[in-house]
């Protein structure tokens, strides 16, 4: 005690300096990788790939095959990027998937019955969604109950209204149709349905760089815009994460709430945001699939919550929050692809994908429980 | 107003409902200066503080910060202000890199909305300088902060205060959850923000932990202060019984040894 008593007697800014710890490791490259929370996911596509390359059938890896993959991923990735935003921010949200078939619906009925132009309903659809994700916000942060029930409720809530609303708006059917002929032709449903690139897809084919029909069409004539939308928003998504003020908010918000207030971030207004993204995400993903499929119906996006949030967690979100990525979930959603689809190009009956999942969900959290103790030095 | 000290409260009232928390604390901060606020649990060492920091709105009673009167709707103000309140544990998120803790909250933006970003490069060397200026080195800022010990946490935490501007440091008892050589390394830093003009407010109910850095005193006894004592006017021993209400301490002192 000798020292904490008489620091006066020592002249502080040199003592000060004879504290450097010595017995801190230099940081090598692989604990610098280890540090990126996407590791897992990475690690994960390069298995699950080198298991389909040795057993599945060579198709599965042509251009086709590949955007069969993509083309499912690419919706749950939506949300997963999403979901795994709003992980990152310390809350979960539930209700997703069924946010999904309630914002199918509505835009459905924007469409058919109120027979809006495309663009209006768009607009009306995500304005809507964005209010409901506001609501989930704003009753989590001021009830202070967790996210995990009041999403819980919201699971059924809107997956029931979604059923009632149907019946209520076609008579008795669960289905809407007549979504694709309403849309009309043009640059917005360019944008939000069918596909990309075909041009440069013509041309990729006259050249014989990819494979094409005896006619001369290339045999995939483009990119699914969902698939645009899926890398599109992950660069989005990193980029806000890493580079911009808000993305330290969020993972400020989700590290510890507290600690982030008193520092001066605005954690409730984050974390509205976030649940208003999440909810606008999953109206995406309705928009872009209803469009295609001409139709809308109630077991849209049906246990899609659980899809995403496992995504994210393959991408290594924490259940706690406060650490995660948003490339991680976009390779988790991409894993979850391959492994659904590619069973289908193997001899392996279809239905050991549930079995995937769960063991690949176990796994995840096993392994990023074991990087958070070595990122924080915890013991 | 040179003269007049930075931070001044005069008979602060503080109820919350029927609990009066605090009933007329007056005590006053100056440059170069360090006041060791002591008290016991519940003497109204934390309302006092969050009262300071603008957490809390005083019931009745003056604010004064360089002599003009203040009333603060939020910690945002009290930081605009210059007013910095360094809490205990709720100051660092340990999965957070030691860079973007440092700048949390007040992130430096470059370039256009809606492309404005960080530039954490710029972030990385400043905090790299800071920490090495204190005597802390750290070789990566991206390093988690779960990694560095509590002492160096507190450090951190108050150098990204001084950063920033603070004319005032209101320390949460920074010293109570760590170890000997810890607690040095806080002490002498809190001994080298004294040096640069700051005032610092040392919130502790280690008496020993006080009289090391302390210029002046004032004891807190169920919400009033129990006087103010310069460093010269008052002994350690004395101290320790003002806070802890005199005889009782004395009595248990002296069965146990005269150890506590």
């Amino acid at each position: 005690m000798v020292t904490a008593s008489q620091p006066a007697a020592a002249s502080p800014a040199n003592t000060v300096k004879a504290l450097q710890d010595e017995r801190l490791k230099e940081v090598s490259l692989i604990t610098k990788i280890m540090r990126r929370p996407e590791l897992g996911a990475m690690a994960g596509l390069v298995l699950v790939t080198i298991f389909f390359l040795s057993t599945a059938d060579a198709s599965m890896f042509s251009l086709a095959g590949l955007m069969n993959i993509l083309s499912p991923a690419s919706q749950l990735g939506i949300l997963a990027i999403a979901a795994a935003l709003l992980m990152i921010g310390g809350e979960f949200d539930l209700s997703i998937g069924s946010m999904v078939a309630f914002a199918g619906l509505i835009f459905g009925g924007f469409l058919v019955l109120s027979g809006w132009p495309l663009l209006l309903a768009i607009t009306a659809t995500f304005a809507v969604a964005a209010l409901l994700g506001g609501l989930n916000g704003q009753l989590v942060i001021r009830t202070r109950l967790p996210s995990f029930i009041v999403t819980l409720a919201f699971l059924f809530i809107l997956r029931g209204l979604s059923l009632v609303g149907l019946k209520w708006a076609t008579g008795g059917s669960t289905q809407l149709r007549g979504v694709g002929e309403r849309a009309g032709d043009g640059i917005v449903r360019e944008i939000f349905s069918g596909n990309a690139l075909e041009g440069l897809f013509s041309w990729l084919a006259a050249n014989n760089i990819i494979a094409k029909f005896p006619n001369g069409t290339p045999t995939v004539t483009g990119v699914p815009v969902s698939i645009l939308w899926f890398i599109g928003l992950a660069l989005l998504a990193t980029w806000v994460l890493l580079r911009t003020r808000a993305g330290n908010w969020i993972f400020a918000a989700g590290g510890d709430a507290n600690a982030a207030r008193n520092s001066g971030v605005p954690v409730d207004r984050v974390k509205t945001v976030l649940f208003m993204l999440t909810a606008c995400a999953a109206a995406l993903v309705a928009i872009l699939t209803v469009i295609d499929a001409g139709s809308t119906d109630a077991r849209r996006g049906f246990q899609k919550e659980f899809e995403a949030i496992i995504a994210a967690v393959i991408g290594g979100c924490l259940l706690t929050g406060g650490y995660g990525s948003a490339i991680g979930a976009f390779f988790g959603a991409i894993i979850f692809g391959m492994v659904s689809i590619g069973l289908t190009y193997t001899r392996f009956d279809s239905d050991w994908f549930q079995v995937f999942l769960g063991g690949m969900l176990l796994l995840a959290v096993l392994f990023n429980n074991f990087i958070r103790k070595k990122v924080t030095g915890e013991r | 107003m040179a003269d007049s000290p930075l931070i001044e409260i005069r008979n602060l009232v503080k109820h919350f409902g029927s609990v009066i928390a605090l009933s007329g604390v007056s005590m006053s901060v100056g440059r170069g200066e360090v006041l060791c606020l002591l008290g016991d649990n519940g003497a109204g060492k934390s309302t006092l503080i969050k009262t300071l920091s603008g957490v809390h709105k005083p019931t009745s009673g003056e604010y004064l910060v360089e002599g003009r009167s203040v009333a603060f709707a939020s910690p945002r103000d009290a930081l605009d202000a210059g007013i910095a309140t360094v809490y205990q544990d709720l100051a660092m998120i340990p999965l957070m890199s030691v860079t973007r803790n440092f700048f949390m909250g007040r992130e430096p933006v470059k370039g256009v909305w809606p492309f404005r970003y960080v530039d954490f490069d710029h972030c990385d060397t400043v905090t790299r300088e800071e920490m090495h200026r204190i005597g802390i080195d750290v070789r990566d800022p991206h390093q988690a902060v779960g990694t560095l010990s509590g002492g160096e946490r507190q450090c951190v935490a108050i150098a990204r205060a001084v950063y920033f501007g603070a004319k005032v440091l209101i320390l949460d008892e920074p010293t109570s959850a760590l170890g000997v050589a810890q607690t040095s390394m806080v002490l002498k830093y809190i001994h080298q923000v004294r040096s640069k003009g700051l005032g610092v407010i040392f919130i502790t109910h280690n008496v020993r932990h006080a009289y090391a850095v302390g210029d002046r005193f004032t004891v807190l006894n169920r919400g009033k202060t129990l006087g103010t004592h310069a460093k010269s006017e008052i002994k350690i021993d004395e101290l320790q019984n003002l806070m802890a209400g005199g005889k009782e301490l004395q009595a248990v002192s002296e069965e146990l040894g005269g150890m506590v």
